[in-house]
């Protein structure tokens, strides 16, 4: 089919079908003060989007239930609620099998509970969205913000994006869709923000007009064959690999995993044309950097802010895209760093850990400050954390720790 | 689907394998086949890494026999050993996670339906007794009541053969299996009255020594599926190994468990019983017309 023949005509609920640079670059925007659920709506709206399965977690639960207005409005083809997150994304998978453009939303232990399925999806290059609306793990219960789940995600093949703000949720929902159904990247996402901060705060998003659409989702780009009886026969599985103790057996499942995260490297090239690079920075050339994603970002920029004040250059890494990983653009952004910043809202650490792993002399980088299960990130305790590094004894946070 | 695909390219045809000529000259798709014509037409099914004297792998053939649609169906199944079968059929074969095939065809099943309107796309759920009964539970009776449209059918081999013989929630009480070292401590599970009560359109027992009745209530199964609602076809597929049944007597054994606990039993809700006598022309379904009254 030829993508181009269908712009400028209109989908079932009368949108007009517009090209996604027009439609994301050149059309006029509209200034609206919604939260970030209703944002993802927005998104949504506009996205074309053929199936959406939905279940409550908190603090998704509202976004689920705001696409269903918009199915009993005509936006969405189908929508229905699962019976829990692992059967949503299954779900997901079928309705994306035979070829629908798909979008789901989870968050914490419904990430979890869905696990299985985001590397099937990967290895049946599915180019589902899922929004994941990331809050506390553990035990002990935490339904608050918190992005421990993210380490999880970034090892199942899937595309990973972390938004700081409503404007990055709406317009990555958006472009998500763009790069993940390329015929050489075709890989689901996994679209993630801080829950609660991003997704029950208001905030000014521009939006595109509602009277436009993105193109609906054409399977037959897809590398793999639609099982839709509409191609050739095909078999998920031509001999049973797994039944197999030998050399091709082997070979065939580390070739095609192989293929995953090649597809996700071959993202880069349509994400950078998107979102204007994977990272952004400012200040680039300070010797102290703040690098993080997420809200940790918003809460690193207001601490900049507040050392500038004492007279104390910070510069800034806001890191968008985590799968694929941006190696090259962090080695270039810290070549003259001699301080890296890394605050989180987790236990773990994660962006660190990558960091670390990435550039060179990694003991330039403090692996902190990180609060988890729904703690706030004070800008003062990012402060503090840069006056340590630098060898200066703070006053800010007197009588904490040594 | 385009019967184009099954086609040879021109210029080609000479230089295809045997078995790609065999299925476009001499196949089922487009074609009315019945299990009555087995070894005189190529089956969608034929090789497979099945064992020997293997009951379940008899059933499949004759299931995708009877679909009445082959070029245009979708099968969807999980771990076990039938899925070593259906996923060297020359029809898409979709597996998806451990149990989450009634998942994956509710969304195949809706995402065909948003694509395709009113041609008929019909999506199979072939699985095991674990996959339907224990891991699949929750997906499976949720896919019921949620009144899906497409058929779901259980390869009963009353234990997990693939794994190596486990005890499964289908494995009649006292069985001595791996996992049940002193014995199975409950029912056999009831499925066909769960699939009732979540009210599937459609429900039948079968066992793989009466290939017509297999034939007949895959068929069944499937055209009410397309508009009516899910149905359920539970059949008995023995596990020779794991039973320790002799090749010889598989078909023996199926007759003496449906004699037993397999007893054919067909349940058609009377709104599928409508769509088949008026869609299909099932006359047995078909409104009595009202006697004449004679007065004397």
């Amino acid at each position: 089919m030829d993508s181009t023949a269908i712009i400028g005509t209109t989908n079932k609920k009368g949108q007009v079908i517009t090209d996604p640079r027009v439609m994301m670059n050149d059309a006029p925007r509209t200034p609206s003060f919604f939260t970030g659920s209703e944002v993802i709506k927005e998104a949504v709206r506009r996205a074309n989007v053929d199936v959406m399965v939905a279940y409550p977690i908190t603090p998704q639960s509202e976004a689920a239930a705001l696409c269903g207005e918009l199915f009993a409005e005509g936006y969405i083809g189908d929508y229905f609620r699962g019976e829990s997150e692992f059967a949503v994304m299954s779900q997901c998978a079928g309705a994306a099998f035979g070829g629908a453009r798909v979008f789901t939303t989870t968050a914490g232990p419904g990430t979890m509970r869905a696990m299985e399925n985001f590397p099937m999806w990967a290895g049946s290059r599915l180019p589902i969205q899922c929004i994941v609306t990331c809050r506390g793990i553990n035990s002990p219960l935490s339904i608050q913000p918190d992005t421990i789940e993210i380490a999880y995600l970034m090892n199942t093949g899937m595309l990973v994006w972390h938004a700081e703000t409503a404007q990055d949720f709406y317009d990555w929902i958006l472009k998500g869709y763009m790069v993940s159904e390329e015929p050489d990247v075709h890989l689901p996402l996994a679209l993630c923000c801080d829950g609660f901060f991003v997704t029950h705060t208001k905030d000014v998003v521009e939006l595109t007009p509602a009277e436009m659409c993105l193109p609906p989702y054409d399977p037959y780009r897809s590398p793999v064959p639609c099982m839709d009886m509409e191609c050739p026969p095909v078999r998920m599985m031509r001999d049973p690999f797994v039944m197999k103790s030998n050399y091709i057996s082997y070979a065939t499942h580390a070739s095609w995993q192989q293929e995953i995260w090649a597809a996700a490297e071959r993202s880069r090239k349509h994400t950078i044309a998107w979102l204007d690079g994977l990272i952004d920075v400012e200040d680039g050339d300070a010797d102290i950097l703040i690098i993080s994603s997420g809200t940790a970002v918003s809460q690193g920029r207001e601490a900049i802010r507040l050392l500038a004040d004492e007279g104390i250059r910070v510069g800034l890494v806001k890191i968008k895209t985590l799968r694929p990983w941006p190696e090259e653009e962090l080695l270039e952004a810290t070549k003259h760093a001699s301080h890296i910043i890394v605050p989180e809202f987790n236990v773990i650490g994660w962006m660190a850990k990558e960091i670390k792993a990435t550039i060179p002399n990694s003991n330039r980088v403090v692996a902190g400050p990180r609060v988890c299960g729904g703690m706030t990130l004070p800008p003062e305790v990012i402060v503090e954390e840069v006056k340590k590094a630098i060898g200066m004894r703070s006053g800010v946070l007197a009588g904490r720790g040594g | 689907m385009s019967l184009d695909y099954v086609k040879f390219t021109p210029g080609f045809d000479t230089f295809m394998p045997k078995e790609y000529r065999d299925m476009v000259e001499h196949g089922p798709f487009g074609k009315k086949t019945t299990v009555s014509q087995m070894g005189s037409f190529k089956e969608i099914l034929e090789e497979h890494p099945m064992c020997a004297g293997c009951a379940m792998t008899l059933f499949i053939r004759l299931a995708i026999i009877a679909f009445p649609n082959p070029e245009d169906t979708i099968t969807v199944g999980t771990a076990g050993c039938g899925r070593l079968a259906i996923s060297q059929a020359a029809i898409p074969f979709v597996y998806g996670n451990y149990g989450d095939q009634n998942g994956v065809a509710s969304g195949l099943s809706r995402g065909l339906r948003i694509r395709f309107g009113d041609k008929p796309k019909d999506v199979v759920v072939m699985a095991g007794d674990g996959g339907t009964a224990d891991i699949g539970f929750q997906q499976v009776l949720h896919s019921w009541f949620r009144k899906e449209r497409f058929t779901t059918i259980m390869l009963d081999n009353e234990v997990y053969g693939n794994t190596g013989g486990q005890e499964s929630g289908m494995t009649t009480r006292g069985a001595v299996l791996k996992m049940a070292p002193l014995g199975k401590k409950f029912e056999k599970m009831d499925m066909v009255a769960m699939a009732k009560i979540a009210g599937c359109a459609y429900i039948a027992t079968v066992v793989p020594n009466n290939p017509r009745r297999v034939e007949s209530c895959i068929k069944k199964a499937v055209l009410i599926a397309r508009e009516v609602g899910p149905t359920y076809i539970q059949a008995y597929t023995s596990c020779n190994i794991e039973y320790a049944i002799p090749t010889d007597q598989v078909m023996a054994d199926a007759k003496t468990v449906e004699d037993d606990r397999y007893k054919f039993a067909e349940y058609v809700s009377e709104d599928a019983k409508a769509y088949l006598a008026e869609r299909y022309g099932y006359k047995e379904f078909a409104q009595k017309p009202v006697a004449a009254v004679t007065t004397v």
